[in-house]
């Protein structure tokens, strides 16, 4: 099983999702640099997080109209499986491969640290290890992870079992006072209409390894490996 | 020619950088002020002397970088 793994200026989890593929997939993950405009034939593409291109104009912008990202679109109207974490959730959302935006945390404070996740789909390729409703925990480093879209998109997602993972306690309450960052409907991870993209502000490449304090991100690269096998 | 951008916050999403700004200035004493909107204001210097065709280019900047449309409106002026 092939994958890649697309670095831009200013990323720096690259190696977080480096390793977190080589140990789901068992081959270390081919690095594709933003300037490329072909990519490897591969099964899984990852952006990972950071901060492209220092997040000027806003997170993700630039990133979202480098050469990489129209081959990087090519891919995900094939169906290949595509999966953006933190700021690759912003690069996703900016480049129109999936709905909404990501703005300021409502607290206005970067938040690292930690957080419950509810799994609302079990069906989806990024998810199939889990069951419903089942609370994991991820940590999250972000300032700008505030999940915003129209009443319209957000009915949409929710209607089409397209929010795939919510911000809880470890009960996986779902409530406000859970919220962890002011997103509408305490949602922290969406898929695409077709289901092959995922974007999610928490780090699932940062919960493989019991020195991370907990392996809880494993099933979520799992689920991608057994999706595409 | 100079283009001026102004982008902000579409009306109905919330904005928490600019409700600190408000709450900053009322601990200030300025009490008058009802609501703040922080934005981003953006200058370009642009070729050529047709205005209808530099508003169309820049408007198609808006669309594609400047802002996100998402969350974002923008005003264009030219001068």
């Amino acid at each position: 099983m092939k994958s890649a793994v697309i670095l831009f200026p200013g990323i720096n989890r690259e190696n977080d999702a480096i390793a977190a593929l080589e140990q789901a997939t068992g081959t270390k993950p081919t690095l594709v640099w933003h300037g490329e405009t072909e990519l490897p034939n591969v099964d899984i593409i990852m952006v990972p997080g950071g901060f492209s291109y220092g997040d000027y104009l806003r997170c993700g912008a630039m990133a979202a109209k480098s050469p990489i990202m129209r081959a990087v679109a090519d891919r995900a109207g094939q169906g290949v499986t595509i999966l953006g974490v933190c700021n690759g959730f912003q690069i996703l959302t900016e480049a129109g491969l999936l709905p909404g935006a990501l703005m300021r945390n409502a607290s206005l404070k970067f938040i690292c640290k930690n957080t419950h996740l509810k799994i609302e789909n079990t069906s989806s390729r990024f998810t199939n290890q889990y069951g419903m409703g089942d609370v994991v925990d991820y940590p999250v480093a972000h300032h700008d992870g505030n999940y915003f879209a129209d009443e319209d998109t957000l009915n949409r997602l929710e209607g089409e079992g397209r929010v795939v993972l919510r911000y809880c306690d470890a009960n996986g309450t779902v409530d406000p006072a859970t919220n962890l960052n002011g997103s509408q409907r305490n949602i922290a991870g969406i898929i695409n209409e077709a289901g092959n993209v995922l974007g999610m502000m928490p780090h699932p490449e940062n919960a493989i390894d019991p020195l991370h304090g907990g392996i809880d991100g494993r099933g979520l690269f799992k689920s991608m490996v057994e999706a595409v096998s | 020619m100079k283009a001026r951008v102004h982008v902000t916050l579409k009306n109905g999403v919330l904005d928490p950088q600019g409700k600190a700004v408000h709450h900053a200035l009322q601990g200030l004493g300025f009490d008058g002020v009802n609501d703040v909107r922080q934005g981003k204001f953006i200058e370009l210097e642009i070729d050529g002397t047709d205005e209808a065709k530099a508003k169309a280019e820049v408007t198609e900047m808006c669309e594609k970088l400047l802002a996100n449309t998402v969350i974002e409106d923008y005003t264009i002026e030219l001068a």
